[in-house]
């Protein structure tokens, strides 16, 4: 809301010589946050002239110029730039005539946009001073030529300053209007606000209108369908006003109010109707009479019903939708948008204005379904003051007569049934023991008296009846709010509480962080990515087996190629690498963790319907809505592609692969004293060779491997880039709770190699499983460290070499019971593989 | 023959040869040539058994000292050249240290990730307890139970991701406040918690807009708690996280979920620039719709709540201009932070 400084002064005595920033002070003090202020960005000396000769003089470039003489001061008075009262001035516009009074920005004037007068030579004269048009004097878009006064309807004497002749000297504050104060839409309410902040005498406009009973005029609210029981239109003031010329010029004053108001000035009707529900917070409208078939019905649309918008624009019309009607149908979405029908145009002389109050949310609802925002629906879904209906149109009209010449007619309407303010019960002592600030009885009730309450003692405290204005109040708390801030939320002081002790982070929280530590120590760096995705991102590695993704899909997505929510963080990881790469970062470790949605095929999550907020739903209800929610689990996932370090001196630089992603995952596994294992696995997006699946026990917990180089391509990323992908909270629900601890013996070890030999297609992995088993209890630690394939071994067998490391318990071990145990390995990979001892 | 002149004259070319000896090799034949066994000493040793009986002791006494003599120079010997032969080894395992190979990479957190962590810990020390719940909602639990009406202005506010279909009434968290009613619902009386947490509005990204981001709302339900303790909460909050001088304002607002609401500023006294008032985020004492929505008496109890986006924190708190570089993942951006904020 932009509150021009000139007209909030007319009903809060601003202090003299306030500046913009003062008011913004006062304001935010009673929660009006600042958000900008606006001004016509000009300085003077800018005057009226009168235009006393001219020139026309052809010049080389096709253009006629006119040289002219202008008055810029009475005759031998001094101008306002200390110069000549007559001046010489070239001027390109033709839409003016001798005798015809002007505006003259003389030398040292600056106009919007840093644009300095001076005087200056142009087309063989020197031009003292420029005739300005609207536009360049920021008045609006008109640029047909300069501006003539007169059709401002103005003759001032010569000389006079332009600036506040036209209001262009005014400036307005932009402060920001929470939605439960629909009172502040309006200079009315924010001079109330005003007052509340400074202690300044407030003047309420709406009870400077005289109030008229009109009566006559057909008005039938007949609302067949309210919603939750709210009728749509409590009150419904008509007023008729014969003779209006609509042609005539809105006043500059009004022009330029509205103006800095933010609201361009169309019409003088118009421009009245926009002038009264900014100054009032009631939007009116008018409706040429002569255009209306009969009275005047408000009802809900008629299936199949459509009406043409003041836009132009046909709309088909909901049975929810409130409609204005009269004989020959709807002309008017109530509170929204009036109808082409009923325009007013140049040729109307009769004008009959409605006031009217209407239910919010009927408002809402139809502005939202018809994407119709309007001046007028932002008030009425915030609350309108119903009292304040009457007043509007009085002033309406009364500006209609002033400045259209018109005369007020008898006939009107002046339906309003809305309920009273509810009293709200203020026990002793409640605000005090809410704000922590010891009121006195007096504090109370001067702020309850000054936002408009009525106040009357009743036993044990206090019953307060809200102002019309405020519908927001309906509950002892809302006045707590307006005693504290109207006597001032820097009274509260500062108590810190003792909170009951707390367990701490629980196990997961913790679990969780040792994870991201863990990572980011080992080198890797922690991202965020959006979690939202494209069709084929979701698909890149959405699935193992290449399916077709199940995703939660984003109704009103930012970017509508990306509308699915993550099922993976890889996509998202291969993004921010890309994005890295482009930067000239090739070496990169990248981890997430974050969740992941992963709704299950066929299943509808939701609900239809939502219980009603403000009271507990059964225990049955809760759960409903938990199991409409899809599973959400949290991931942790890395990206590692490029170097793992560079060449230096005495060490060639070593690309990464799988093995790092694999030594990441057991990083991790470490963090939460969790064995993960490797096992050869397969992914769609994977390398068929190189991808692992990680188990613990017999839980597949995530994958690992390189993308398929053919994907790496396609999304512009290196040949090798190696991922792992892992289920944390599934990892966290692994992580044991108790570490079985084994003693230490100090006897001494006896260490042995074992090489044998494997057919080729058996996991190393699994003949050291086999070979620690056979082996038994001695066995304290194996360890595969050399794989052989060539001469010597069969070409479809790899020869392997374990490094064994054996100890008892209870005494030095033999050289024979070290060899014993070895040989009882070996025969358990013997009878599982066929493992034969090499030579 | 052993003599005097004999023995003398073997030590003497023994003493020579080890003092001769450079390294370890020479002291080695020196030690071969001059006490080993084919040598002129030894061979005077082994004539002591034809000595006379009563010379055999003089005899003996000459052979012991002269051998004594020669092993105790070439005991010296060895241990000045091996101290010189390690100088020596030493000096060639010279390296620049500054031209070593770094196998390591720099990892690194997130330092919006750490500072969310930072800020659990501040309330976990005043013995809060730290709540989580679901990104993807249920409406009911981001507006209606939040004392959001339907169709209220308030709701088009929040600029929604909602979840295809509409009907479904789902939709990505607005804020953390979720978790508050959820902790109201399943918590015992009274309540202390903050809930860190990603959110979603339908901003799009510019230097100080991110349609996701992360937010940090904590919530007191107690007997009596008052508008007081909520600004002491916050001042203590304050303190922990810019510094001892730091302290709140608080300026009327308005959220559906709290009345009285308010905008709260903090005075960051160590700000870059100098010391200034910074717009932190909204708080206020919780509606008691909000308690009635979880099954709680707001005539017995009553209680504040407050929230903060973490990305603004970090933005004021380390001077930062541009919002996108906490998002777009430019490892340069968290490796400046390490493991630290």
């Amino acid at each position: 809301m932009r509150i021009p400084l000139g007209w909030l002064a007319e009903f809060v005595d601003v202090a003299p010589g306030s500046t913009i920033d003062d008011v913004h002070a006062a304001l935010v003090k009673v929660g009006l946050e600042e958000e900008g202020s606006h001004g016509f960005d000009l300085t003077g000396p800018i005057v009226v002239g009168e235009v006393l000769e001219f020139v026309e003089e052809p010049q080389s470039n096709g253009k006629t110029i006119r040289w002219c003489s202008v008055r810029v001061a009475p005759e031998g008075q001094t101008a306002a730039d200390g110069g000549e009262d007559v001046r010489g001035i070239v001027c390109g516009a033709h839409n003016f005539v001798v005798g015809d009074k002007v505006v003259v920005t003389l030398p040292g004037a600056v106009l919007p946009g840093d644009f300095a007068i001076a005087a200056r030579k142009t087309y063989g004269h020197v031009s003292d001073g420029m005739i300005a048009s609207s536009r360049e004097l920021g008045l609006g878009d008109e640029h047909d030529g300069i501006l003539r006064l007169a059709t401002l309807g103005l003759d001032p004497v010569v000389g006079t300053d332009a600036l506040s002749l036209l209001g262009l000297d005014d400036q307005a504050v932009e402060v920001n209007v929470t939605p439960d104060r629909g009172y502040a839409f309006s200079i009315r309410g924010i001079a109330r606000e005003y007052a509340h902040a400074t202690g300044a005498a407030f003047r309420d406009p709406a009870l400077e209108s005289p109030s008229v009973e009109a009566s006559g005029f057909p008005v039938v609210i007949d609302d067949d369908a309210p919603i939750r029981g709210r009728v749509g239109a409590t009150v419904f003031v008509t007023r008729l006003v014969r003779g209006v010329d609509p042609t005539r010029p809105t006043p500059p004053w009004m022009a330029t109010r509205l103006n800095l108001a933010g609201i361009r000035s169309i019409s003088l009707i118009v421009d009245v109707t926009n002038y009264v529900m900014l100054e009032l917070g009631q939007p009116t409208h008018g409706y040429d009479f002569d255009k209306l078939s009969g009275g005047i019905r408000v009802r809900r649309a008629k299936p199949g019903e459509t009406l043409v918008t003041l836009d132009d624009q046909t709309r088909s019309l909901d049975p929810e939708d409130l409609v204005i009607a009269d004989e020959s149908g709807p002309i008017g979405l109530a509170g929204v948008m009036g109808g082409a029908s009923t325009e007013i145009d140049s040729s109307s002389r009769t004008v009959l204005v409605e006031a009217a109050n209407f239910d919010p949310v009927s408002i809402a609802r139809t502005a939202r379904r018809h994407k119709l925002p309007s001046e007028a629906s932002r008030r009425f879904e915030r609350g309108v003051d119903p009292e304040v209906a009457s007043a509007a149109a009085a002033r309406v009209v009364q500006l209609l007569v002033d400045l259209g010449g018109g005369t007020a007619d008898e006939l009107g309407s002046s339906y309003s049934k809305h309920d009273a303010p509810a009293p709200v019960e203020l026990p002793d002592g409640y605000i005090s023991g809410l704000i922590g600030v010891d009121f006195t009885p007096e504090e109370i009730r001067t702020s309850l008296a000054e936002i408009g309450g009525r106040i009357v003692e009743v036993e044990g405290g206090l019953l307060v009846t809200p102002p019309t204005w405020r519908p927001d109040i309906t509950h002892k708390s809302a006045l707590a709010e307006e005693v504290a801030r109207i006597v001032g939320y820097d009274r509260i002081p500062s108590v810190l509480p003792v909170a009951p002790p707390g367990r701490g982070l629980t196990r997961e929280q913790l679990l969780r962080r040792q994870v991201s530590q863990t990572l980011a120590s080992s080198g890797l760096v922690e991202v965020m990515a959006y979690p939202f995705l494209s069709q084929a991102a979701s698909q890149l590695f959405g699935s193992r087996t290449g399916e077709p993704v199940t995703a939660m899909r984003v109704a009103n997505p930012l970017d509508a190629e990306a509308p699915l929510l993550r099922t993976t963080l890889i996509p998202g990881l291969l993004d921010i690498a890309r994005r890295n790469l482009s930067r000239g970062l090739l070496d990169l470790a990248l981890f997430e963790t974050g969740l992941v949605f992963l709704p299950e095929p066929g299943v509808e999550y939701g609900q239809a319907e939502l219980p009603p907020g403000g009271a507990r739903p059964s225990d049955d209800v809760l759960a409903r809505l938990d199991a409409g929610l899809p599973p959400q689990p949290r991931h942790v996932a890395f990206v590692l592609t490029g170097n793992a370090w560079e060449k230096q001196p005495a060490l060639e630089a070593r690309a990464v692969g799988l093995a790092d992603a694999l030594d990441s995952v057991r990083q991790l596994g470490l963090a939460l004293g969790v064995d993960i294992r490797a096992v050869q696995g397969s992914h769609a997006a994977l390398h068929p060779g190189r991808t692992a699946s990680l188990t613990v026990g017999d839980v597949v917990v995530g994958v690992a491997g390189e993308l398929l180089p053919r994907i790496a391509e396609e999304a512009h990323l290196p040949r090798v880039v190696a991922v792992a992908e892992i289920d944390l909270d599934a990892l966290i629900a692994l992580s044991p709770r108790e570490i079985a601890v084994r003693p230490i013996f100090g006897f001494p070890a006896a260490t042995q190699d074992l090489s044998l030999v494997v057919p080729r297609a058996t996991p190393a992995g699994d003949v050291s499983a086999a070979v620690s088993r056979g082996a038994g209890a001695l066995l304290e630690d194996i360890r595969l460290v050399d794989d052989y394939r060539g001469s010597g071994v069969g070409d479809d067998q790899k020869s392997l070499t374990f490094a064994l490391r054996f100890r008892a318990t209870d005494r030095t071990l033999t050289a024979k019971e070290a060899s014993d145990a070895k040989l009882a390995g070996l025969a358990v990979a013997a009878a599982e593989f066929g493992a034969t001892l090499r030579d | 023959m052993i003599s005097d002149e004999s023995v003398a004259a073997a030590v003497d070319a023994a003493l020579t040869a080890i003092a001769a000896a450079e390294d370890s090799t020479a002291l080695k034949a020196a030690r071969g040539a001059h006490v080993g066994e084919a040598s002129v000493l030894s061979r005077l040793n082994a004539t002591l058994r034809d000595v006379a009986k009563d010379q055999k002791a003089a005899a003996g006494k000459l052979m012991g000292q002269a051998r004594a003599r020669v092993a105790q120079a070439l005991a010296e010997r060895e241990s000045e050249i091996v101290a010189h032969e390690e100088e020596v080894r030493l000096e060639a395992e010279f390296v620049d240290v500054t031209a070593l190979p770094t196998r390591a990479r720099a990892g690194a957190r997130h330092p919006l990730s750490l500072l969310q962590e930072r800020i659990a810990d501040i309330f976990v020390g005043m013995g809060w307890e730290v709540a989580e719940g679901p990104e993807l909602e249920s409406e009911w639990f981001n507006f209606d139970a939040l004392n959001f009406a339907p169709d209220h202005p308030a709701r088009a506010m929040q600029d929604t991701f909602f979840i295809d279909p509409v009907e479904s009434h789902l939709l990505l968290r607005t804020h953390t406040s979720p978790v508050q009613v959820r902790s109201l619902l399943s918590r015992e009386l009274p309540v202390y918690v903050i809930a860190p947490g990603r959110v979603y509005r339908t901003d799009e990204l510019d230097a100080t807009h991110t349609p996701v981001f992360m937010q940090v709302e904590g919530i007191a339900i107690d007997k009596g708690l008052t508008m007081a303790h909520l600004r002491g909460t916050l001042e203590h909050f304050a303190r922990a996280m810019f510094g001892e001088g730091a302290k709140i304002r608080l300026r009327p607002n308005y959220f559906p979920f709290t009345e009285p609401s308010a905008e709260m500023d903090v005075w960051q006294p160590n700000a870059k620039g100098g010391a200034r008032w910074v717009e932190w985020g909204g708080c206020g004492m919780v509606n008691p719709n909000v308690l009635l929505s979880a099954g709680i008496d707001p005539e017995e109890y009553q209680g504040f709540a407050f929230g903060m986006g973490i990305e603004r924190t970090l933005q004021f708190r380390n001077d930062l201009n541009d919002m996108r570089d906490m998002v777009e993942g430019d490892i340069r951006f968290s490796q400046q932070f390490g493991m630290v904020v």
